[in-house]
């Protein structure tokens, strides 16, 4: 529980993290510190420097921008989970965040921090699947967008430049009517992880799917949607027979991981459990159950 | 009525919940320096060599050192050898100099002016390893061909061990109609105390003396043993201070490598030194507990009456001996294995076997939760293999309420009884809870809708308040001293009380329950009685807090002391009231005349009297000042039973406890409160081996569960809501006629869940699935053996 030495920068504005960032080979970003300091109490990571962001004023709040919400990077989950234009335009969020960790990390454990560490069994990234959410990022060269489908690219990678820093989350609205959201998760006994979690957001239009999204987290190396289950449920009635057969294709092709606490199998067989689960509450949700 | 007996709230509790109190991390002196320790990344691995200049040349620290440098301090002792048997025994050095047989052994330590400077120089020393084959399965340990950890153990076998009749226990399992042989696992547990370990020494060199603060349940076994067996000192030489301890569970017990490490350090360095473990650490180098690998062969009639039972234990040690690892799994399990039944012959065989893994010692319940376990599934098995119900099978086979003393058969108890017991009646009282019938009609409804119900009965004895000294001692069980408990009690001039224990409190709150007993006996307010511990200078000595004896043992010598007091207190009164001591009587704190109330002495004026020393009797010496070591003549018998309730989700396997009912008899009890919140605890304890703790260990010995993000210790939100009731069975073995209650909820609860688990699946056809119950070993156990429904 006792680091190793590194260097600690404080800066106040964006490109100067930036500049930071490109200086110092070996660096890393410091946002809640929830993933990050642990690592290095353990000297699993031992970065040369720590570039704390938590003074950079811009990179803070939660805006009704019309038809999207922006989340500035710092966002912790409490303030995700406790948000009161989330909870009415987007309640997948507050939902989502309200199952990560405990208390204490989702006092300290932001949005931005947690998407750009990308572990596999973190909740927002299926929060970020089904959403359809944008990830502004910002580097030395300027900003960019990165939708949620591209950013996770694999086991704590994501497809974030090495000197890139996400600034906002920006997330569509999703209460207009016929939309509905829910999230399933398994959470593993001591960690609080998702063993798999399933977050679904669902268009209804005349009583049929019309659109739908499924993002997968804890089951694989990275977050992934479950595209096999949302082509079946496109344009058929959200009734229990549509879930039970849609949901039985979420594990289809996923390579899903096993460890000691749960095998690859049973994972797979989770995802698709926790996928109807998820389904049958975004149907109740929409007709108002 | 008198304080005894009463719910009065923890004295203890304002330091802990304002965070007053100083725990050994809180401990600062000038000059400290602070240790870091070099474990071994191999389970098993010769040493080659160590280079230490690398280490050694980093700004900031002090020194570097190996094994080699502390080869004039002996290997530490382990005090408890399995009784009557031969024992191989190796045990660990303060840093391992030449082999290492399990991960996170210390071969190297670094002392340096902070803890990050250590863990820096850490880094830099160069361990040349030579990798050794490894085997970390117990049963395994023992077959042909298996990595070997001690050339003094063939086989791996630290020793062999039995108890009860072989040939009588073959002839009762061939009488009975049904016989069920099962091989069950209980999976190793991490005792996790919230506190990890932690140990700072300083030596005077002035008066050659050493001043140790070390998180121990047993300060003075902790002085006795690393002084007179370790160092070769007199242990006058050496004080121990346990300050405020944060949770043991038997772990803290031990003397540890790394004690003796930071004593010695602080001699050859001259300066205080400070080592406090971290949470890694504890998880690789503190003692686990259980791992038994048992067959298990039961016996019954048709009726239900058990004929025989014969098990045999294969029990993991781990690489090299904690403290007093061989006895448990020996005389405190194997001699516990008739519980509350009248089971006419027993044989137990038992293997205490090493492996590349972490020590294992005694840990919450020791050998009992291990026994009970064996038990309590066993009767179940009985009760399917019958077709009856398992409340039926206990009820058969408990031991008669008036059959009390009961001595277990074929000698399993060593010549010790059972004290006391009304075993029916606790099962009736929890099955009044429960509303049985009920619940058979709300499972059977359920089932009908995919919904899977269980209920879980174990019935169980303890055995505690350890114990007669000349029982448990060297020429008959092995343990290495004595088991008596000492106290002292000095009544000040103002009629205060200091009693000094040798019971050490490390959550049990002594100093309340303890100052129970001096004011019930005294007839003095709560309030003017301090209770003092865990500390070797000022306390007579005492073997410490384990095995639930503080109150049947430390709390009677206590107890015996008071009642000292009140003789001496009489005496003092005849000659203050020219009275006969004879026509006197104690009573609400004075001494009068029988009969006449207006002639009377308040124990404050005779305090008073006896502190001032104006007018004495003849040859009476001054002061009230009294100390007792008692030493019990029999442990005592805790008994009762829990019944759990269970969901099952057929979709994850998942379990969830409904409901959970612990009815216990620990005997008289002294603080209700205090006793509802060890049944609690311990509940909490054995519901986590239930369904969610165990440590695992790869292939390679390396602790996979090594951290709190894999081992599931459970959460107030992951357990049930307790409903506790007790009955009282007074003991007859001491005059406060208490049992103990520390361990009762961890020994019950374990088997409770199983057992309800094994209830819910049964529509399945399953007949036994190894702790913890995942949702995915459930979840298999659903397909394999019966199919989804």
């Amino acid at each position: 529980m006792y680091p190793a030495p590194f260097e600690y920068y404080a800066p106040k504005s964006v490109g100067e993290a930036l500049s930071l960032l490109s200086q110092n080979a070996d660096a890393k970003i410091l946002a809640g510190g929830h993933s990050l300091l642990p690592l290095m109490k353990l000297r699993l990571a031992q970065p040369a420097a720590l570039i704390d962001i938590g003074k950079i004023t811009d990179l803070y709040g939660i805006s009704d921008m019309g038809n999207t919400i922006s989340l500035g990077a710092l966002t912790t989950h409490h303030d995700v989970e406790h948000s009161g234009v989330l909870r009415r335009e987007c309640p997948l969020l507050p939902e989502v965040a309200s199952h990560i960790g405990d208390r204490q990390v989702r006092n300290r454990g932001t949005l931005g921090g947690s998407l750009a560490h990308a572990d596999p069994a973190a909740d927002y990234p299926a929060a970020m699947l089904a959403l359809g959410a944008h990830i502004e990022v910002q580097g030395t060269g300027g900003k960019r967008s990165i939708s949620a489908d591209d950013l996770f690219t694999g086991l704590l990678q994501t497809s974030l430049n090495v000197n890139e820093l996400i600034v906002s989350v920006r997330v569509p609205k999703t209460n207009a009517k016929g939309q509905s959201v829910a999230y399933a998760k398994f959470p593993h006994p001591a960690s609080r992880y998702a063993i798999a979690g399933v977050a679904v957001w669902v268009k209804l239009e005349n009583d049929q799917v019309s659109d739908v999204r499924v993002g997968v987290t804890g089951a694989a190396d990275h977050a992934q949607r479950a595209k096999k289950t949302e082509d079946a449920l496109k344009g058929k009635a959200l009734n229990n027979d549509a879930i039970a057969a849609a949901a039985k294709l979420a594990a289809d092709g996923l390579k899903t991981l096993g460890d000691v606490y749960a095998s690859a199998d049973y994972r797979a067989h989770l995802v698709n459990t926790l996928t109807a689960q998820a389904l049958s509450a975004a149907q109740a949700r929409a007709h108002g159950m | 009525m008198g304080v005894l007996g009463q719910s009065i709230k923890r004295r203890e509790d304002p330091r802990l919940i304002t965070g007053e109190a100083k725990y050994l991390d809180d401990l600062q002196m000038a000059g400290m320096a602070h240790a870091a320790i070099l474990r071994s990344p191999f389970a098993h691995a010769k040493i080659k060599s160590i280079k230490t200049e690398r280490a050694a040349a980093l700004p900031g620290v002090i020194g570097v050192f190996t094994g080699k440098d502390f080869m004039e301090l002996n290997p530490l002792p382990c005090a408890w050898a399995a009784g009557g048997v031969e024992n191989h025994l190796n045990t660990p050095r303060c840093l391992e100099p030449d082999r290492v047989t399990h991960t996170g052994m210390g071969v190297a330590v670094v002392v340096a002016q902070d803890r990050y400077t250590a863990e820096d120089a850490l880094a830099l020393i160069e361990v040349d390893w030579e990798p050794l084959p490894v085997v970390t399965n117990a049963k395994k340990a023992t077959e042909a061909g298996a990595p070997q950890l001690h050339e003094n153990a063939p086989k791996n076998i630290e020793c062999e061990w039995q108890c009860g009749d072989a040939a009588a226990t073959d002839a009762a399992l061939k009488s009975a109609d049904v016989v069920i042989k099962q091989q069950i696992i209980n999976q190793r547990l991490i005792p996790t105390a919230m506190e990890p370990r932690g140990c700072v020494a300083r030596y005077d060199s002035a008066a050659d003396e050493y001043t140790v603060w070390a998180t121990a349940q047993a300060p003075h076994v902790m002085r006795l043993i690393t002084t007179a067996f370790v160092f070769g000192i007199p242990e006058t030489k050496m004080r121990v201070i346990s300050p405020q301890v944060g949770g043991g569970f038997g772990a803290k017990i031990y003397l540890y490598p790394e004690y003796v490490l930071v004593i010695a350090l602080s001699k050859k360095i001259g300066r205080a030194v400070k080592w406090m473990e971290t949470r890694r650490e504890n998880y690789v180098a503190t003692t686990h507990g259980r791992d038994h690998i048992t067959e298990v062969e039961i016996g019954a009639k048709k009726d239900g009456s058990i004929t025989g039972l014969r098990v045999h234990t294969y029990a993991n040690m781990g690489g090299i001996l904690s403290t007093i690892a061989p006895g448990i799994p020996t005389t405190l399990y194997g001699r516990l294995l008739s519980g509350p039944y009248k089971i006419p012959h027993i044989y137990c065989h038992v293997l205490n076997v090493y492996t590349n893994t972490g020590m294992v010692d005694a840990y919450r319940g020791a050998g009992r939760p291990e026994a009970t376990y064996v038990l309590e599934r066993a009767m179940d098995w009985v009760a399917d293999a019958l077709g009856m119900d398992p409340v039926q099978v206990r009820r058969k086979n408990f031991i008669p309420s008036n059959e009390f003393p009961y001595t277990p058969a074929d000698n399993i108890l060593a010549g010790l009884a059972y004290d006391s017991g009304d075993y029916t009646k606790t099962l009736d009282k929890a099955l009044a809870m429960l509303d049985y019938k009920d619940f058979r009609e709300e499972q059977a409804a359920a089932r009908k809708q995919g919904k899977y119900l269980g209920v879980g009965f174990s019935s169980y004895i303890e055995l505690c308040g350890v114990a007669p000294s000349a029982w448990i001692g060297l020429p008959n069980q092995g343990w290495g001293a004595g088991l008596w408990e000492s106290a002292n009690i000095r009544m000040h001039l103002t009629g205060k009380v200091v009693v000094t224990t040798g019971s050490q409190s490390h959550g049990q709150g002594h100093e309340t329950t303890m100052a129970q007993i001096v004011a019930d006996q005294l007839g003095i307010p709560v309030d003017d009685v301090i209770v003092q511990h865990s500390d070797t200078l000022g306390t007579p000595f005492g073997y410490g807090s384990y095995g639930s004896r503080s109150g049947a043992v430390g709390g009677i010598a206590v107890y015996r002391a008071a009642e000292r007091i009140k003789e001496k207190a009489k005496r003092l009164a005849a000659h203050m009231l020219e009275a006969n001591v004879q026509d006197l009587i104690y009573e609400d704190g004075k001494v009068m005349v029988k009969g006449v109330p207006a002639k009377a002495k308040t124990i404050q004026e005779i305090a008073l009297q006896s502190a001032v020393g104006y007018s004495l009797p003849q040859g009476m010496e001054p002061f009230l000042d009294e100390t007792s070591y008692y030493d019990p003549p029999n442990c005592t018998y805790p008994f009762g039973t829990h019944i759990c309730i269970v969901e099952v989700d057929a979709q994850t396997g998942k379990t969830k406890i409904l409901r959970y009912i612990a009815v216990d008899d620990v005997g008289n009890v002294i603080n209700p409160m205090i006793v509802d919140g060890q049944v609690h605890g311990g509940i909490a304890q054995g519901v986590a081996q239930a369904l969610y703790e165990g440590a695992v260990y790869d292939d390679n010995g390396q602790l996979v569960s090594g951290s709190l993000m894999d081992y599931a210790v459970p959460t107030a939100a992951m357990l049930p809501s307790y409903e506790t009731a007790r009955t009282v069975t007074p003991s007859p073995v001491n005059p406060l006629g208490v049992k103990g209650a520390g361990e009762t909820g961890t020994i019950a609860s374990t088997p409770a869940v199983v057992n309800a688990v094994m209830d819910a699946l049964k529509p399945f056809g399953v007949k036994h699935i190894d702790m913890p119950l995942t949702p995915e070993k459930v979840w298999r156990a659903m397909h394999t053996n019966g199919g989804m429904s």
